[in-house]
């Protein structure tokens, strides 16, 4: 029972420049992880392997570090929308006892500007021995204001004789356009044409820790605990902005309080910790507060879509057209996907804009674009199906190119009871609370790769295994664990796996439902390597081939004749005194990108107050091969209640008098709490030939879209702006009785 | 958002309390001394700008001395400022960093600790008010290596991702289930209303309160 090899090739660097090479690794046949059914870990629940820590309080966040002689820092900010700082003084501020470190405009220009584009700008930053004196100085710091016109209204912005946020750039970014096809031709085959325009708000990503670092500088060496997504990402801005070499940089990342897309790179509130410590010649913590986080850590865009849709009459879509607009605030893009959402569509026109405006800039959060784009597009599809007369998931099915997404809508639609317990018309019941059910799909890319491992299988039997991946509360770290401990045959807690520092080899961020693809190739792939250099050690004692060699349940043995065994360490001793040491990388064959998901959600309305509760999700996810169901089911949890959150509650909302964002807090900005939660059921469509696809970002994208279509067939009310507030559920209903 | 309660900030101050001296909350405090810089703060901007006024400055800054906590049954004396929340004393000064501050101002339960056997918000109660006071942290919660049951059920059932709301949940729940070890569904949201979780592990915390509920009843 020779272990067949296969061929793959990968691409290394050499001299500087990538070059492919092919090499040869054992078969592991389809997706790459042989028989799951065999498995002691792999595609099985596990809990995780350092919740102990976390729920005893023994977890270290980057917000609990402590160092001796550490310093506070905090930033003073931009009191106003649209200013010029003529003046700065800080003397009063460096004059408090405590205060070790001021930074103003004129130290670091590359970090602040004496051009203010939006409330909560960077401006100045301070460190002192206490939190609390660190807060009297940013109080004490003077600072005289040229207050200048603004505009916080993507609308307004859009407006020539707008108050200009970048100078005589204007406000409206260049057109993207994405086109195919003839769409006159199209709309004029078309025997239903539907126009309407859909509104997304601004959302907040809401780590629950906020962005933040701790800084300690010895001679020209850093070293940075940082709350982050990616820690080669802060290590290389930070060397970058400090003209040190990466070498003397390292960025430690131990436990991490959520990221949702907005933690990448040091940011400015990394930079200005490293300054503070350098200046202050003591180490120096940096957390950011909610505030903060509100007004400057980035936000998801608004999106505003202008769309029309034609269709046959038997509900073939052949034309559409959408223009549309956001705000990223200052900087970024608003772009939502640049074709047509999930289906197909012979002609289609698409022009998008990014408005600049005087708020906080964007970054990317969870799905970007993606449930902007689906709201839109799954309103429209069942708008195009009642003007049809159709059922709304007979016109996906016929015009979803994807055979898995149409398979996992019937999936849906079946467990939900879609063609039994929902009326087919909207607002059929009776009584003041109505009830109804909706649907929404989506599409996302994720895959794998950039990712590089180490083994070191000890003469002792003990394994180390590191990688510098992070885990950002997605349970990376378990999976790590996983699929080693599958590899050796040990168990969970024989493998020592260190992750969440730049000393270990790269590993690239965490986002876009990337880490799972990414990490668990590269440690499959290290570990089936260096036990394959083990079993070459030892295979001559049996008079067998490496390859013949099985390594299972703490045992080595021969394949085709397990009498032939001896166990793990008896095999390590054979190795001396010399370790087997392997740097391995992401393997292909393991993993794949590009998944389907679909929502079904039933919403009760109270149509007399407008309020609106999401009962019951049934989302139907796919990943591939699921690494562990247990960590898989949280995400999707997770993501479907994110998704009811933007759908329902959440909205930046900005005050167009004086410029602020009025509840930059917990309280005003509303996220769910517990009274909120419907009952969720996940249904897995595995398709294990495909390897292992990320989770994070598909299970968040249809929700919002399937709860307003929900809505609509409650109460026979089109929400078309979200969040579906209980004022516009009133205006809706009131625009209905009006006709 | 639907019907959120909020758990009540820590009791208002008793006109005389044993140690003869006035007990202050946070928002009391602000209320009463720092009301021009509670004003101030209001203003447009709520940004830090501008110097406060001397009176708020010496009002927060003057009366810094020690107290003395007792948290998880060992006393300390921490040196903090008047003005120092329960939070920041036990974070900063004692290193017991289970209790996260999460929005500082009592609207998301991360830094939920127990005091006197009553839940409060350690980021809304002042560290001079603590004094004298049994506080119970989730450091506390386990027996020393002997897990509580709701520690073993968050992990059984996944009840947490990134962790950072976690510590405030489980005394939430300690306390839910000190008062009821026999909750209905709705009780346990209810009971839970006062902490947020950005990760989404609603469901699992749900699930895990029932399932050591139940093991507590039986003796667990």
């Amino acid at each position: 029972m020779q272990q067949k090899m296969k061929k793959v090739k990968i691409t290394i660097q050499e001299d500087g420049e990538p070059k492919e090479i092919e090499i040869e690794v054992p078969d592991t046949g389809e997706g790459g992880w042989g028989d799951l059914s065999k498995n002691t870990y792999i595609n099985r629940p596990h809990v995780r392997v350092d919740a102990v820590d976390k729920v005893t309080g023994r977890a270290k966040y980057t917000a609990d570090i402590k160092l001796p002689g550490l310093l506070y820092g905090r930033i003073l900010r931009s009191a106003h929308p649209r200013a010029r700082i003529n003046r700065i003084d800080a003397t009063a501020a460096m004059a408090l006892p405590g205060v070790k470190a001021v930074v103003l405009p004129g130290d670091d220009p590359a970090v602040f500007s004496r051009e203010c584009r939006f409330a909560g700008q960077e401006i100045a930053a301070v460190a002192a021995t206490t939190p609390e004196v660190a807060e009297d100085a940013l109080h004490a710091i003077d600072v005289d204001y040229e207050v200048l016109p603004f505009v916080v209204d993507e609308d307004a912005a859009r407006d020539p004789a707008a108050a200009q946020v970048h100078g005589d750039r204007g406000n409206v970014g260049e057109p993207r356009v994405g086109e195919q096809g003839d769409i006159a031709a199209g709309f004029a085959a078309a025997d239903v044409t539907l126009e309407a325009s859909y509104r997304c708000q601004v959302q907040s990503h809401i780590a629950l820790e906020t962005h933040g670092n701790v800084c300690q500088w010895e001679g020209d060496k850093l070293t940075v605990w940082a709350s982050t997504q990616g820690v080669f990402s802060v290590r290389g801005e930070l060397a970058g902005h400090f003209g040190i070499p990466e070498t003397n940089v390292r960025v430690i990342t131990e436990f991490m309080g959520g990221g949702f897309g907005a933690k990448f790179g040091a940011r400015k509130e990394g930079v200005i910790c490293a300054l503070l410590a350098r200046k202050a010649g003591a180490p120096v913590k940096l957390m950011l507060t909610r505030k903060e986080e509100h007004l400057a850590t980035g936000n998801r865009p608004s999106a505003v879509q202008h769309v029309k849709l034609g269709a046959t009459s038997d509900g073939k879509l052949v034309a559409y057209e959408r223009s549309n607009y956001g705000t990223p605030g200052v900087a970024g893009s608003a772009n939502i996907p640049g074709a047509p959402y999930l289906y197909e569509v012979p002609n289609y026109r698409i022009e998008q804009t990014s408005v600049f405006t005087n708020a906080g800039p964007m970054a990317a959060q969870r799905a970007p674009g993606h449930p902007q784009a689906a709201f839109a597009m799954e309103s429209m599809m069942d708008e195009m199906a009642e003007a049809l007369g159709m059922d709304p998931i007979d016109i996906r099915q016929m015009n979803d190119p994807n055979e898995a997404r149409r398979n996992m809508v019937a999936m849906g639609a079946e467990h939900i009871g879609w063609k039994t317990r929902r009326s087919a018309m909207p607002n059929a019941g009776t009584g003041r609370i109505k009830t109804g059910m909706g649907v929404g799909s989506c599409r996302w890319g994720g895959g794998g790769g950039r990712t590089q491992a180490e083994c070191t299988i000890n003469p002792d039997g003990s394994v180390q295994v590191k990688c510098g991946t992070q885990d950002i509360g997605t349970g990376t770290l378990t999976l790590v664990h996983m699929v080693a401990a599958e590899e050796f045959g040990l168990k969970i807690e024989d493998i020592d796996v260190r992750i969440g520092d730049t000393n270990y080899p790269y590993s690239g961020g965490s986002g876009g439902s990337t880490t799972a693809a990414s990490v668990s190739p590269a440690i499959k792939g290290t570990t089936m390597l260096a036990k394959l250099e083990l079993f070459k050690k030892i295979a001559p004692r049996f008079g067998v081939e490496p390859g013949e060699l099985v390594a299972s349940d703490g045992n080595v043995f021969v394949g085709s004749d397990p009498s032939k065994s001896m166990t793990w360490q008896q095999a390590t001793a054979q190795l001396g005194d010399e370790p087997i040491f392997f740097h391995g990388q992401w393997l292909p064959g393991y993993s794949d990108s590009g998944v389907p998901g679909v929502h079904f959600v039933e919403v009760s309305v109270d149509t007399e107050t407008g309020l609106v509760k999401v009962d019951r999700v049934v989302a139907v996810h796919n990943s591939g091969m699921i690494l562990n169901p247990l960590t898989w089911a949280s995400q999707v949890n997770g993501g479907v209640l994110m998704g009811i959150g933007y759908g329902m509650y959440e909205n930046r909302i900005m005050d167009p008098a004086t410029g602020y964002m009025v509840n930059a807090n917990l309280e005003d900005y509303k996220v769910m709490g517990s009274t909120d939660i419907p009952e969720i059921e996940i249904l897995r469509y595995d398709e294990p030939e495909r390897g292992v696809i990320g989770i994070g970002e598909p299970a968040t994208i249809p929700t919002p879209a399937s709860i307003a279509n929900a809505i609509y067939n409650a109460c026979g009310a089109r929400i078309r702006e979200m969040p579906f507030t209980p004022d516009k559920v009133l205006s809706a209903l009131a625009a209905v009785k009006e006709g | 958002m639907a019907d959120r309660k909020q758990k009540a900030a820590p009791e208002e101050p008793k006109a005389a309390q044993g140690n003869g001296g006035t007990r202050f909350t946070r928002r009391g405090f602000l209320k009463g001394a720092g009301a021009g810089a509670v004003t101030a703060a209001v203003a447009p901007a709520m940004l830090v700008s501008g110097a406060r006024t001397a009176s708020a400055q010496e009002a927060e800054g003057v009366m810094a001395g020690t107290v003395t906590l007792d948290v998880n049954g060992q006393t300390h004396n921490v040196e903090v400022e008047a003005r120092t929340t329960l939070a920041d004393a036990l974070r900063d000064r004692l290193e017991i960093t289970g209790p996260k501050v999460v929005c500082d101002r009592g609207e998301c339960g991360a830094c939920t600790v127990v005091m006197d056997g009553k839940l409060v918000f350690s980021c809304m109660t002042l560290a001079m008010d603590a004094q004298g006071r049994k506080i119970e942290t989730v450091e506390g919660l386990a027996d020393g290596d002997n897990l509580h049951p709701l520690q073993e059920a968050f992990i059984e059932k996944d009840a947490l991702m990134c962790g950072f709301c976690t510590p405030g949940f489980l005394m939430s729940s300690k306390e839910l289930l000190d008062a009821n070890n026999n909750p209905t569904p709705e009780e346990v949201r209810e009971g839970l209303s006062g902490n947020i979780c950005r990760c989404g592990t609603y469901p699992h915390v749900f699930e895990a309160v029932m399932s050591a509920a139940e093991k507590m009843r039986k003796g667990g």
